[in-house]
């Protein structure tokens, strides 16, 4: 099933005026605070009246201006994940996992109890009061609700963004297994180009309240006019493919032909992996360098040299491997003559990956 | 105990106890529901008259009670357009009874549990009840599983303020059912009279002594319950 959406709404000077489709799997809303997320999942779920558009997941429709179709958020048969866990105090953990199966219509396709439990690992909780659960807990249980009140859709607010590093650790692989095993689609909103690019399966950029860019994760986060979160947060995604575990503990992946070393990674030669390339971790060089430590070293060609906040500048090259981003600043674009068609090399400094889910998407 | 309540108390007034009493719960019972209603509303609603609700519902905080139950006379009396209409339609009678005592004693109180549930509501977190429609809930189910229990301590407390106002009041109940003895005599009223005959001032006293238990007894039991459901409520 696929949910499309289209909303023009105005908040005094802010307007927007978003079109685009959420194919099943996780897609992304990916843009800095103002630029439209929050407001597109309040109207997607109802919280929010929009002046204008349609929401229809399949031929259910939710919204529909033109139809005087309004279904009030109850009926909308959602599992909303908000950013704070909001689950109900007076209730146990097992209770409020079960409120929202209780609403369900009696023929729903439900997910089974057990197996969610199973899944988010809180089968030791059921009994306690949401007080006395960890900030971590609390964001499971928050997820279970969501996912056993046999929605049709799955909304997600930013659930990680209130947790720690440690915490989004423990997370985050929830949500892969959410994308990989909840058949509905998932509308996830993120300033963290990390979550897009281990999470997404599509991206929606968005930038002043439109979208910038939609597509894959790998298209949309090569692209550098996709920097919403500054030339910090930006970075590219390579796909890459497992190919052995060396002896001197670093695993080697490979991606369009190029090797990439890293240290060891805990899957199975063969495995499909998302490689993720922060463009602040990139060094660009002219000539190939010779006596350097950097093992991950990708010869290129620039593609587009776009000036960032202040001083700096995001340059994209092509290589081999896939589009690469690096942070330069502009001293340094100009001082190697950066300009696209460039010959030069990408000089890894690190190569994070996130599992790729083997079996979607062939290959 | 009861015996020993009613060989202290002469039979004046124990009437005049049971009556307070049977009257203070009715009155308290009775508007419990459109109290948490009325609080619901100028907590969570947003329509016009909001202020004119809100100011009406606390006229008898800031009247004097004299005029409050000759407005209740006026309108509930027998020849007053609900009074009268309750008589012929339902053969309720108010003017001069324990009920009209009962309708005085809630209307005093009304503003006090309005005030009570109104605060309470107010510190429910509205986005879990905004979590709760989103899983389904439409907005009466909402109120039920989700603002109800959490505001339970307030309403108890709500609830047991009225009570204690109900017992207490004299000015609103004269004047609306006037005093009369096993009708409309409540401790207050009954403590009055007593002490406007020679010789009265004893019964007086016991009955004093009467008012400041009950009052006692409620706030005690209000306060354990409150802790109790609080503790409840936040899970700890």
């Amino acid at each position: 099933m696929t949910l499309s959406v289209r909303l023009r709404h105005s908040f005094g000077a802010f307007t927007l005026d978003v079109d685009f489709e959420a194919p099943p799997g996780v897609t992304v809303l990916f843009g800095r605070s103002g630029a439209g997320k929050t407001a597109i999942i309040s109207a997607v779920a109802g919280l929010l009246r929009p002046d204008e558009g349609r929401v229809a997941a399949g031929d259910w429709v939710l919204f529909d201006t033109a139809a005087h179709r309004w279904l009030p958020p109850h009926r909308r048969r959602l599992g909303y994940i908000f950013q704070e866990a909001r689950l109900f105090p007076h209730l146990s953990v097992r209770q409020n996992l079960r409120y929202g199966a209780w609403f369900a219509p009696r023929g729903a396709a439900r997910e089974d109890f057990g197996r969610v439990v199973e899944m988010l690992g809180i089968g030791h909780l059921l009994d306690r009061r949401p007080a006395l659960l960890s900030g971590g807990e609390k964001s499971r249980v928050a997820i279970g609700r969501a996912l056993l009140a046999a929605p049709r859709l799955i909304l997600a607010d930013e659930p990680l963004a209130a947790l720690d590093d440690e915490r989004k650790a423990e997370i985050m692989p929830y949500f892969e297994r959410l994308r990989d095993e909840v058949s509905v689609p998932i509308l996830y909103v993120s300033h963290s180009a990390a979550e897009v690019a281990r999470l997404a399966t599509t991206v929606v950029a968005l930038q002043d309240g439109r979208v910038l860019r939609q597509g894959s994760a790998t298209e949309v986060l090569g692209d550098p006019a996709v920097t919403p979160v500054g030339v910090r947060g930006a970075g590219a995604v390579l796909e890459a493919r497992l190919v052995a575990h060396h002896p001197d503990g670093l695993s080697e992946a490979d991606a369009g032909g190029v090797p990439l070393f890293r240290s060891p990674v805990a899957a199975a030669p063969g495995a499909r992996l998302r490689v993720r390339i922060a463009a602040h971790e990139v060094l660009i060089s002219r000539a190939r360098p010779e006596g350097l430590s950097a093992l991950n070293i990708l010869p290129g060609v620039v593609q587009e040299v776009r000036p960032g906040d202040s001083h700096g500048a995001i340059v994209s090259i092509r290589t081999p491997a896939g589009t690469v981003l690096a942070g330069l600043t502009r001293r340094s674009v100009q001082a190697l003559g950066l300009v696209p068609g460039a010959e030069c090399h990408a000089i890894l400094k690190s190569v994070a990956v996130a599992p790729e889910d083997v079996g979607r998407g062939g290959a | 105990m009861w015996e020993t309540l009613t060989g202290i108390l002469g039979p004046a007034e124990w009437q005049a106890v049971r009556l307070s009493l049977r009257v203070s719960f009715w009155a308290t019972f009775l508007s419990l529901p459109f109290g948490i209603l009325v609080a619901y509303l100028l907590a969570r609603g947003n329509f016009p008259g909001k202020q004119l609700l809100n100011g009406v519902v606390h006229l008898p905080l800031i009247l004097p009670p004299v005029v409050t139950g000759y407005l209740l006379l006026l309108g509930f009396g027998r020849r007053g357009p609900i009074g009268g209409f309750l008589e012929t339609v339902f053969g309720i009678v108010l003017s001069f009874r324990w009920t009209g005592a009962a309708l005085a004693a809630a209307v005093m109180a009304f503003p006090l549990m309005v005030r009570a549930v109104r605060l309470a509501i107010e510190a429910v977190d509205p986005r879990l009840e905004q979590a709760a429609g989103t899983l389904g809930a439409s907005r009466i189910w909402v109120f039920v599983t989700v603002t109800l229990p959490l505001i339970l301590p307030g309403i108890i407390a709500g609830a047991v303020l009225a009570f204690a106002k109900a017992m207490g009041e004299f000015g609103a109940t004269i004047t609306f059912v006037s005093n009369i003895p096993g009708q409309t005599q409540t401790i207050p009223s009954a403590i009055y009279s007593f002490l406007q005959v020679p010789g009265g001032t004893e019964a007086a006293g016991r009955l004093v002594a009467v008012s400041v238990v009950i009052a006692m007894a409620a706030l005690l039991l209000s306060e354990i319950l409150a802790r109790r459901v609080a503790r409840r409520v936040a899970g700890t």
